[in-house]
């Protein structure tokens, strides 16, 4: 049976991967127009603009069309997100791998390492390293992996010891496979679903804490719209135009939700045991 | 169960000097001399040695290192370079108010979520049951720093406007009424409590909806045991059986899972206190990374880390006389079988996670 999870999972995901990458052509104004600051300026939703053109979801505090920076947004939010969470899989299975394939002092030290990490609040070890660099896209995408690695790590690190336990694995070591090879063609192929299933949560995770960085003006630098700065920006006029703050809070929830409900779905396809 | 006591109180203190030192390491990391931050733009070279040497910069790395080591344990965390007081001063006013907020949340995310989760599991698959695991899913979704937006925007302005009753109006910011010296005890304290209501309801919605996420899940493994049948079979009523049989055994995973929830709590902290002005640990974090007031932000960084091991072991602790295995002094609630040599050397074994 297929689980519906996946299924809304995936639309989802894969319709806000289309709206990232047709932004230019679906926005209706250009996201960074600031327009005529009198007569655009915080313009309610399904109301025309003065010059014609409906402003479907209204206008900012320096008439800025709303949807057009929400499709624009998406496109940071996605980037950052999905790299971010790809490139602490890489560094956690790394780790995991070495973990699980080393010695037990090498062993022991990674874990130590990924214990003492996940002791400090993603966030404030975040804020932290922000402190440190000005950040950019490039350095927001590393700072996020550079936090984020541990539970893939831990994880990694339990299926393929799992993995290493069974018959075939020893038989493959048994004919002089390398360690190398034996990684990569017989261990990780059969250790990756939960992996994955890890990466897609780290996905939305990933999303959320860039949103909240820009939210508290530590994100990708303005005037590029991105969903944080977008709420940043809404929040000080939540009063009078509460649509500027409040739409682009919805479009991060989405995409989490997203990536939850995949990731829970494929999970639970997979272990037939949780599945209820 | 002594012996468990004191290896795990052992590296819980081994955890918060890993932790500790990575602070220092990235306070080395940190671009730019603290004494030219120290002294301003104005100062002569004169100025710069004695802030240098005041500020114990001219000292080689290890003293340094084992200075800070032994400064934060004592209590001794620098200078802030932005207030221009000690770090513990500015940290120490900050710390009551987000262990007020965070306490409290933490209180209301495990009853919340147990009562939810255990409500589902009971319910399993009927519409009660699937309503709440939609709600959960979609509110385990949504950012707190959004969250808390909405119920300001609903239950302090537009309350407010359209003249919602008293009720249902509450403050937006701060932890207490400006007039509050003049309040009587009993309205001081009301006062205090509507200020707490809404960034206690951003951080409890949040993690109920996570913990519940995960008690339906444990109360389900406990259900289809044989023990439950048994207790059913011996015709004990079904609430007993929840009560005194299913929830015991579905608590004790719950129990390790404050390991997990407490960072992401902490998470939501920052950014609930910045919202509501709530004068705590985090905002002080925010407003020290945005002046670049690298002390104050990596003393905080050290001491969130200390909060969450301290956690931590209580929560083992809470666990070990929770669980009566535990008790007895036999088999550790990781059962782990680590692999003398690696797993290379010896082949490995399975690792049992849980109970």
């Amino acid at each position: 049976m297929r689980d519906l999870r996946i299924v809304v999972g995936t639309v989802v995901l894969a319709g806000l991967a289309f709206v990232a990458i047709a932004a230019p052509w679906l926005s209706p104004f250009d996201p960074l127009a600031q327009g005529d600051l009198v007569r655009t300026r915080l313009l309610a939703p399904l109301t025309p603009g003065p010059e014609g053109g409906l402003r479907w979801l209204g206008t900012d505090q320096l008439g800025r069309d709303v949807l057009s920076r929400l499709l624009y947004g998406a496109r940071i939010s996605l980037l950052v997100g999905f790299l971010a969470a790809l490139l602490s899989a890489a560094i956690g299975t790394g780790l995991g791998a070495l973990a699980a394939l080393g010695r037990s002092w090498v062993d022991r030290s990674v874990m130590a390492l990924t214990d003492a990490a996940l002791a400090l609040p993603r966030l404030v070890l975040l804020l932290a390293l922000v402190a440190l660099f000005q950040p950019n896209t490039a350095i927001i995408i590393l700072v996020l992996a550079l936090t984020g690695w541990m539970p893939v790590a831990r994880l990694a690190r339990a299926e393929l010891r799992g993995v290493l336990a069974r018959p075939y694995a020893a038989a493959a070591r048994a004919t002089g496979v390398g360690r190398f090879r034996l990684l990569a063609r017989h261990l990780l192929p059969n250790a990756l679903t939960p992996m994955l299933v890890a990466t897609a949560l780290g996905v939305g995770n990933a999303i959320t804490l860039e949103a909240g960085l820009a939210f508290l003006g530590l994100g990708v630098p303005a005037p590029a719209p991105s969903w944080g700065n977008m709420i940043a920006t809404g929040r000080d006029a939540l009063v009078q135009a509460p649509w500027v703050a409040t739409i682009p809070g919805m479009a991060v929830a989405l995409a989490v939700v997203g990536c939850n409900l995949l990731a829970d779905g494929v999970r639970d396809q997979m272990d037939p045991r949780t599945a209820r | 169960m002594w012996r468990r006591v004191v290896v795990r109180l052992l590296s819980g203190i081994a955890l918060v000097l890993a932790v500790v030192t990575v602070a220092f390491v990235l306070l080395q990391l940190a671009p730019g001399d603290p004494a030219r931050f120290w002294v301003g733009p104005a100062a002569t070279q004169d100025d710069l040695e004695t802030a240098r040497r005041a500020l114990g910069l001219d000292r080689p790395l290890l003293t340094r290192y084992l200075a800070w080591v032994t400064g934060f344990v004592r209590g001794d965390w620098g200078s802030s370079l932005a207030q221009h007081r000690p770090v513990r001063e500015v940290l120490g006013a900050a710390l009551p108010a987000t262990l007020l907020l965070s306490g409290t949340s933490l209180l209301v995310t495990y009853l919340g979520g147990i009562i939810v989760g255990l409500v589902q599991a009971v319910k399993r698959a009927r519409p009660v049951d699937t309503l709440l695991t939609i709600v959960t899913v979609v509110v385990y979704g949504l950012p707190a720093y959004w969250v808390a937006l909405v119920l300001v925007l609903v239950f302090a302005y537009a309350a407010a406007r359209l003249g919602w009753p008293a009720w249902l109006q509450f403050p937006a910011m701060g932890v207490q009424s400006l007039d509050a010296d003049f309040l009587s005890p009993g309205a001081r304290l009301l006062d205090r409590l509507e200020h707490l209501a809404l960034p206690l309801v951003t951080l409890g919605a949040l993690g109920v909806a996570g913990t519940a996420r995960f008690v339906r899940g444990a109360a389900l493994d406990v259900l289809t045991l044989d023990f439950v049948r048994a207790a059913r079979a011996r015709g004990i009523s079904g609430r007993r059986v929840l009560t005194r049989h299913v929830l015991r055994n579905a608590l004790l995973p719950v129990i390790t899972l404050l390991g997990l929830a407490l960072p992401a709590l902490f998470s939501g902290t920052v950014f609930v206190e910045v919202i509501f002005a709530w004068p705590g640990m985090g905002r002080e974090l925010v407003g020290a990374v945005a002046a670049r007031d690298y002390p104050v932000v990596l003393a905080a960084t050290a001491v969130f880390g200390t909060l969450v091991v301290t956690g931590n072991l209580l929560a083992d602790l809470l666990y070990a006389v929770a669980d009566p295995r535990m008790r007895a002094g036999r088999e550790g609630r990781e059962g782990r079988v680590r692999a003398r040599g690696g797993a290379w050397g010896r082949g490995a074994q399975h690792e049992q996670e849980g109970p």
